[in-house]
C-alpha cells in the first residue's frame, strides 16, 4: 500500500510534495489570510485546474494549447447558468422593486432587458443541479473531443494547433458576446447568490467554497499522476519524443492525443466551475486570448512536467500580477512577458525543475546514477563501410 | 506478371504460388514525376531473410515505406498472408503483423529500457485499454526474455538515450520484437556499429529470424554475406538483380552500378 502510494506521487520526493502542498493549501493558508485575501487566493486556485490539464497536454503529451480558457469558461458558464437560474427564481419569488422592473419573471434579467420572454432551450438543462454538474464535464469534453478529432485525425501539430486553439478563443468570446441576450454580452452573467438555496456570497461560505476548490486541485493533482502512471502516460511521452516509432508499433496516435486534450478539457472545466462559484459571476472577458496565454505562462512557471508545480506557477505569478500590476501597471505586461521568455530560456522545467536540481544536491538524485554499461563497446558512429 | 521459374504456381487464382508470405507486384510511387519506385515486383517466401542492396536513392527505403504504410504507392499491390496493406492504415499494418526499423534507432529518449518494451508489448493498443493496462507477470516476463535476446537485460531500468548508438538500435530491434512480427523489416540495423556490435547483431538476426520474414537493408557487404538467404539489388527504383549473394557478387550489372570494380 504504502510503496503503491509512493509510486502513484512518483516516488517518495513527489509523495513529500504532495505533502507540503496540501499543508500549505488546507492549513497555512487559511489560518493566515482573512476571507477577502483567502478568496483571491481560491480564485488563482481555480486557474490552477488549467494549469494541471497543460503539465499532461503540453508537458507530457507535447500539445501546445494556447486556447485553454475556452474550456474554462464553458464550465464557468454551466456554473453560472444554474446559479444565474436560480437567482431568477428567487428574484420572482420576493416582492422588491427589482422584479417591478422586468417584463418576464423567472428568467435571467439580461435576457429581459434583450426582449427576450422565453427561456431558450439549451438553458433549460440548467435548472437541474445534477444535469448541470454533468453538463460542467460534458460539453467542454465533447467541445475538445469534436477539435482532438478534426485536428489529430489530419494530423495537425505543433504551432498550428496552437494558432487554431488561439482562434477558438476568439470564436468563443465573439460568440458570447454578440449572443447578448443567451449570454449576458459583454457582462457576462453576473449578481449570482445562492447554490441550492446556499447563499455564496457570505464569509463563511467563502471559506468553505475555498476548501472545496483546495480539495478539488488535490484531487486533480491525484487523477492526472493516475493518468502519468498508467501505460498511457508513458504512451503520451513517447508520442511526445517519437510519434512516428509509437504510429509503426500498432497505435492511433491521434485517439491518444485527443484522449489528453479532452482530459485537460475536462480538468480546466471543474476550475471555471469553482472560479464562478468563488467570485460570483462569468463574463467572456475572462476566456478569450490574454487569460488563455496566461494559463500556460503558469503551467511553463510552475514546471510543464511537475502536476504540483503547476499549483505554485498559478499561485506565484497570480501573486505577482496583483502585487506589481497595482504598483506598476504599466510595466506589468513587460516584466510578464520577461519572465515567460527567461522561464522557457533558461529553465524548460520551471520551479519545479529548480527545485529538482536543488534537492538532488542535497539527497543524490536517483537519475544521476545510472547503471553501469554492459559488454559492448561503446559507440563508434564511423562512416557506413560501403563495399 | 514475373514469377520465378523456379516456384510453380500453385494457385491458379491470381497465379501466386501460396506460399509466399509477402508479394508485392507492379508497385510504384512518383514524387512530383520522379518514380522513385518503379513497377517492383518482389516475393518473399516463408521464413526468408532477405537483403535489399543498392546504392543511395534507389529506392530501398521508399520501398519498406511503402509496405509498413508510411508512403502510399501510386499504383500496385502489397499483399501479407492476404491482408492488402496498402489499403491498411500505419496501425492496421503493423496488427497484420509487420514490424519496422527506421534507420536512425527511433526510440523512447526519456523513457527507461523497460519502460520503452513495455510501451510496444502489444496490449493495450487504444486509449482505455493502455489507460487500465495491468502490468500482468506475464508482460514482465515477456520484457525480460527479448531484454535478454537484444542484450540488455542488464540495463533494464535506464534512461534509454543514456543507451550507446549499437544498443539504441537492439532497443528499437526488440521493441518490435515484443509484438512478434511475422514481417520484420530492418533498415540499415548495423550503421554505426563497431566491428563487435555488428557480430553481435548478426548472431541476433539469425536468431530472431526463425518462425518470421525479415527484409534487410544494409550497405555492409559482410554483414549481408552473414546472414541473408537472397539477396535483392536494387538500382534507379528498379529491382537490377535477384538472388543469392554469390550469383549476385559476380553479376556485372551489379558489379558496374554498385559494387564497384
Amino acid at each position: 500500500m504504502n510503496t503503491a502510494l509512493s509510486k502513484l506521487f512518483g516516488g517518495r520526493q513527489g509523495l513529500l510534495g504532495f505533502v507540503i502542498l496540501a499543508v500549505l493549501l488546507l492549513i497555512i493558508i487559511p489560518s493566515f489570510l482573512d476571507t477577502f485575501r483567502l478568496n483571491m487566493v481560491a480564485k488563482w486556485l481555480s486557474y490552477s485546474f488549467v494549469a494541471i490539464g497543460l503539465v499532461l497536454c503540453w508537458g507530457y503529451g507535447g500539445i501546445l494549447a494556447l486556447g485553454q480558457g475556452v474550456f474554462w469558461g464553458l464550465g464557468g458558464y454551466c456554473m453560472a447558468a444554474f446559479l444565474k437560474l436560480e437567482a431568477a427564481r428567487s428574484i420572482a419569488s420576493e416582492h422588491s422593486d427589482q422584479n417591478k422592473a422586468l417584463t418576464t419573471l423567472g428568467i435571467p434579467d439580461f435576457m429581459d432587458w434583450n426582449q427576450i420572454t422565453v427561456l431558450p432551450w439549451f438553458w433549460e438543462p440548467f435548472k437541474s443541479f445534477p444535469l448541470t454538474v454533468i453538463l460542467i464535464f460534458l460539453i467542454p469534453t465533447v467541445v475538445a473531443y469534436i477539435v482532438g478529432v478534426a485536428m489529430f485525425k489530419r494530423r495537425v501539430v505543433g504551432v498550428y494547433f496552437s494558432i487554431i486553439t488561439q482562434a477558438l478563443c476568439w470564436i468563443m468570446e465573439i460568440l458570447f458576446v454578440t449572443r447578448q441576450g443567451w449570454t449576458g454580452g459583454i457582462n457576462g452573467i453576473t449578481d449570482l447568490r445562492t447554490l441550492l438555496g446556499w447563499d455564496i456570497r457570505t464569509s463563511s461560505a467563502q471559506h468553505i467554497l475555498y476548501f472545496i476548490t483546495a480539495v478539488a486541485a488535490l484531487g486533480t493533482i491525484c487523477v492526472g499522476r493516475l493518468i502519468l502512471t498508467s501505460k498511457l502516460g508513458k504512451m503520451l511521452v513517447a508520442v511526445r519524443d517519437m510519434e512516428d516509432r509509437v504510429r509503426f508499433s500498432g497505435y492511433d496516435v491521434a485517439n491518444f492525443k485527443t484522449f489528453i486534450f479532452c482530459a485537460a478539457a475536462a480538468m480546466s472545466a471543474l476550475g471555471g466551475a469553482l472560479f464562478v462559484l468563488n467570485v460570483g459571476f462569468m463574463s467572456p472577458k475572462l476566456v478569450t486570448i490574454e487569460p488563455s496565454i496566461y494559463m500556460v505562462i503558469f503551467c511553463a512557471v510552475g514546471g510543464r512536467l511537475s502536476l504540483i508545480g503547476a499549483v505554485y506557477g498559478a499561485l506565484i505569478v497570480c501573486l505577482g500580477r496583483t502585487v506589481f500590476s497595482e504598483n506598476f501597471p504599466a510595466l506589468w505586461y513587460f516584466l510578464m512577458g520577461s519572465v515567460f521568455i527567461a522561464v522557457t530560456m533558461f529553465f524548460p522545467e520551471g520551479l519545479a525543475g529548480i527545485v529538482n536540481k536543488l534537492l538532488g544536491k542535497i539527497w543524490g538524485s536517483p537519475k544521476a546514477k545510472a547503471p553501469p554499461l554492459p559488454t559492448t563497446d561503446a559507440p563508434a558512429p564511423t562512416d557506413l563501410a560501403k563495399a | 506478371m514475373v514469377v520465378p521459374a523456379t516456384k510453380p504456381s500453385l494457385s491458379g487464382r491470381h497465379q501466386i504460388p501460396i506460399h509466399y508470405a509477402l508479394s508485392i507486384e507492379e508497385l510504384s510511387v512518383s514524387f512530383g514525376g520522379f518514380k522513385a519506385v518503379d513497377k517492383v515486383t518482389l516475393y518473399i517466401e516463408e521464413d526468408e531473410l532477405r537483403v535489399i542492396i543498392g546504392p543511395n536513392g534507389a529506392g530501398k527505403t521508399t520501398l519498406l515505406d511503402m509496405i509498413c504504410g508510411r508512403t502510399k504507392p501510386t499504383s500496385g499491390k502489397i499483399d501479407f498472408h492476404d491482408h492488402i496493406l496498402n489499403e491498411l492504415a500505419e496501425q492496421e499494418i503493423v496488427h497484420a503483423g509487420v514490424g519496422r526499423k527506421f534507420q536512425t534507432p527511433s526510440i523512447y529518449p526519456k523513457l527507461t529500457v523497460f519502460e520503452n518494451l513495455e510501451v510496444s508489448y502489444p496490449k493495450g493498443r487504444n486509449v482505455w485499454g493502455s489507460l487500465f493496462f495491468r502490468q500482468t507477470d506475464e508482460v514482465v516476463r515477456r520484457i525480460h526474455e527479448v531484454a535478454k535476446e537484444i542484450m540488455l537485460d542488464g540495463v533494464l531500468d535506464m534512461e534509454a538515450e543514456l543507451l550507446s548508438h549499437g544498443q539504441k538500435q537492439w532497443l528499437e530491434i526488440g521493441m518490435l520484437l515484443i509484438a512478434d512480427p511475422k514481417l520484420l523489416m530492418l533498415d540499415e540495423p548495423v550503421a554505426g556499429m563497431s566491428v563487435k556490435e555488428r557480430e553481435l547483431t548478426a548472431a541476433l538476426l539469425k536468431r530472431i529470424c526463425k518462425g518470421r520474414c525479415v527484409l534487410v537493408i544494409e550497405h555492409d557487404m559482410n554483414f549481408v554475406r552473414q546472414i541473408a538467404h537472397k539477396v535483392t539489388v536494387m538500382h534507379q527504383g528498379k529491382i537490377l538483380a535477384q538472388g543469392t549473394m554469390d550469383e549476385v557478387e559476380h553479376d556485372p550489372r551489379v558489379i558496374e552500378v554498385y559494387l564497384g570494380h
